[in-house]
């Protein structure tokens, strides 16, 4: 099975995902950098889960995925607030506090 | 490849007495948001008392699975474990959750915003909490994380209208999303390598070998548990987010959440990986020192008092964390995890009676700044000795329930006697010493200045919010001069499968 190419695809995901979430200054942006690697884990699980030939990671990748949807809904919820309020969806706007 | 699993499929026995408090709160919680649809909005007021009585009603079994002397209870093919450590963390998170509840109920007393909701989501996370503590598998660790998380981001954004509440949910969701994505991706990895996602199972595969793979994985999941604990370098998000939040929200993530980090990192940890202690003894001896350094140090400048407690929070965890950097070695398991766990008892009983404070002074004097302290023993001298009290207990002053636990920390990294575990122990030391310099200048403001606006009027403390004060207070004395107590709750936190055993 062509395992190591799955987790390649993976890897370089995650890879671009954590460069997303560290680099963007756009919040919708980083919320898709984080799906990335999020999908990147669903690849990891199911390529591991046909080599390893049980179910456990066919479910983890389920629930993965459902709990990614919840997690988005809340996400974009507040950025959609955070837009009403300041009429910008940039994160270096974020500075009410410091210190 | 399911299908063909499908026949073989029976349905679980399930122990239902072991289920009763994540059942009850479950069944609580549908007839929260039942009764918040249905109920006329004058008498939206039942939702409180009900929220309290439902929490309440979940500790109930905690205590008769606590008295009933059934042993081990283990559920789903041992990935649900109600052990002695699970039962004492259930019933801290739900006491914490209870006495967060009676702050918010002073806090709407106030007319701050409301919405039914904002029960519902509390006993979610409470619910989130109470699960973890029996978690003993990858996907339900998971699970049980992110129920307990995404209910708290909302809550953290809890004021719609206000800039700094939605500063405070945007950053604490942004970075706990990143945090268990990087978790998930180590979760990954550990089961490519292991073929299960049962923690037993991951320790059996682990061994003591190390691949980089391995490391990784292992290095991945701390991580994503670090940011839930506030460990510096992960602990950017805490001061804005508990800054920003209000009071009890802050209150709740800075105790309940927080001990549910460690909860989940005490778990992940001793039961599924207890040979890899190479990787993970270091990373905690870093993240400590590392932690308690920065959080003393930035907190001896705050000039805002929750800000300062959200560092002085930072710095707590960072002697929490003591423990686990050398939880490997031979022997040390056992008062490692004493060590945590009355940690934990102590600094929630605290934690949450100095937030009651906050939010009685805060009343009165409508400033969060520290100097609006000044002068608080002239005309609330009750409250005054309360937070010295607490201070006292944050700083580690005996009688006060502070000093035991980190007495217990202290004393497992001596027990460990290598010369990391030394060195670890007098960075401690010197960070306690540190701690006394900001909760000194709030006990200073209250005992010895003079009040900054000479408005001396004595200060209302309503029934709620009285009840919590007593809760704390009384758990504070008592866990600082009985230290056998908190002892007792260690001594009997036995962790089923803790280093394969």
């Amino acid at each position: 099975m062509l395992l190591n190419q799955f987790l390649m695809l993976g890897a370089v995901l995650f890879c671009i995902g954590v460069y997303g979430v560290i680099v963007r200054k756009n919040a919708v942006l980083v919320l898709m950098s984080i799906e990335l690697i999020l999908n990147s884990v669903n690849i990891n699980l199911l390529a591991f889960s046909l080599r390893n030939g049980t179910p456990d990671g066919h479910t983890f990748a389920l629930y993965v995925i459902a709990v990614a949807a919840a997690e988005v809904g809340v996400g974009l919820a507040m950025v959609l607030l955070m837009y009403r309020n300041r009429r910008s969806v940039g994160l270096d706007d974020l500075s009410e506090m410091k210190g | 490849m399911l299908s063909a699993l499908a026949p073989a499929w029976t349905s679980p026995t399930i122990d239902y007495h072991a289920l009763a408090p994540e059942m009850i709160l479950a069944g609580g919680i549908v007839l929260l948001v039942l009764l918040d649809l249905f109920v006329a909005d004058a008498k939206k007021w039942i939702l409180t008392p009900l929220a309290s009585f439902i929490v309440l009603g979940a500790f109930i079994p905690v205590l008769t699975l606590a008295l009933s002397d059934g042993g081990v209870r283990s559920l789903f093919d041992d990935r649900y474990m109600v052990d002695n450590f699970s039962l004492v963390m259930k019933g801290l998170f739900l006491l914490s959750g209870y006495v967060v509840i009676l702050l918010t109920a002073d806090h709407l007393r106030e007319g701050d915003y409301y919405q039914g909701e904002y029960w519902f989501l509390l006993l979610t996370s409470l619910l989130g909490m109470v699960m973890m503590a029996s978690s003993r598998d990858l996907v339900s660790i998971f699970v049980s994380l992110e129920l307990l998380s995404i209910p708290a981001y909302m809550m953290a954004a809890w004021r719609k209208r206000d800039l700094r509440s939605n500063e405070a949910g945007i950053k604490y969701y942004l970075l706990g999303v990143f945090a268990s994505a990087l978790m998930l991706y180590g979760m990954s990895l550990l089961y490519g390598i292991s073929g299960s996602t049962k923690l037993v199972e991951i320790s059996k595969y682990l061994g003591t070998d190390l691949t980089s793979v391995r490391a990784l994985a292992v290095f991945f999941i701390v991580v994503g548990f670090a940011f839930k604990v506030s460990a510096v370098p992960f602990h950017t998000w805490a001061p804005d987010t508990y800054q920003g939040a209000p009071t009890p929200v802050t209150a709740f993530l800075s105790v309940a959440s927080k001990a549910a980090g460690f909860v989940a990192l005490v778990t992940v940890i001793f039961v599924g990986f207890p040979g890899s202690h190479d990787v993970w003894q270091p990373v905690f001896w870093i993240l400590s020192a590392l932690t308690m350094t920065v959080g003393n140090v930035l907190a001896l400048k705050q000039t805002n008092i929750v800000r300062m407690l959200a560092y002085s929070s930072v710095a707590q965890g960072g002697f929490i964390l003591m423990p686990l950097a050398v939880a490997g070695i031979d022997g040390v398991a056992n008062s490692a995890l004493r060590a945590i766990v009355t940690y934990l008892l102590v600094y929630a009983a605290t934690n949450l009676g100095v937030f009651a404070v906050v939010m009685v002074v805060a009343r009165k004097t409508r400033s969060g700044e520290i100097s609006s302290y000044g002068g608080l023993f002239s005309y609330a001298p009750g409250i005054a000795t309360l937070m010295t009290m607490f201070m006292a207990s944050l700083a580690g002053i005996p009688p006060f329930g502070g000093w035991f636990g980190k007495f217990a920390a202290f004393q497992s990294l001596v027990s460990a006697g290598t010369t990391w575990a030394y060195a670890l122990a007098i960075i401690g030391g010197i960070n306690s010493a540190v701690a006394f310099g900001y909760y000194g200048k709030i006990l200073r403001e209250m005992w010895m200045k003079p009040v900054p606006d000479g408005d001396t009027t004595p200060v209302t403390v309503y029934s709620s919010l009285s009840v919590a004060l007593v809760i704390t207070s009384v758990a504070t004395l008592v866990l600082g001069t009985f230290p056998g107590i908190p002892l007792h709750f260690g001594d009997i936190a036995g962790l089923a499968g803790a280093f394969g055993k």
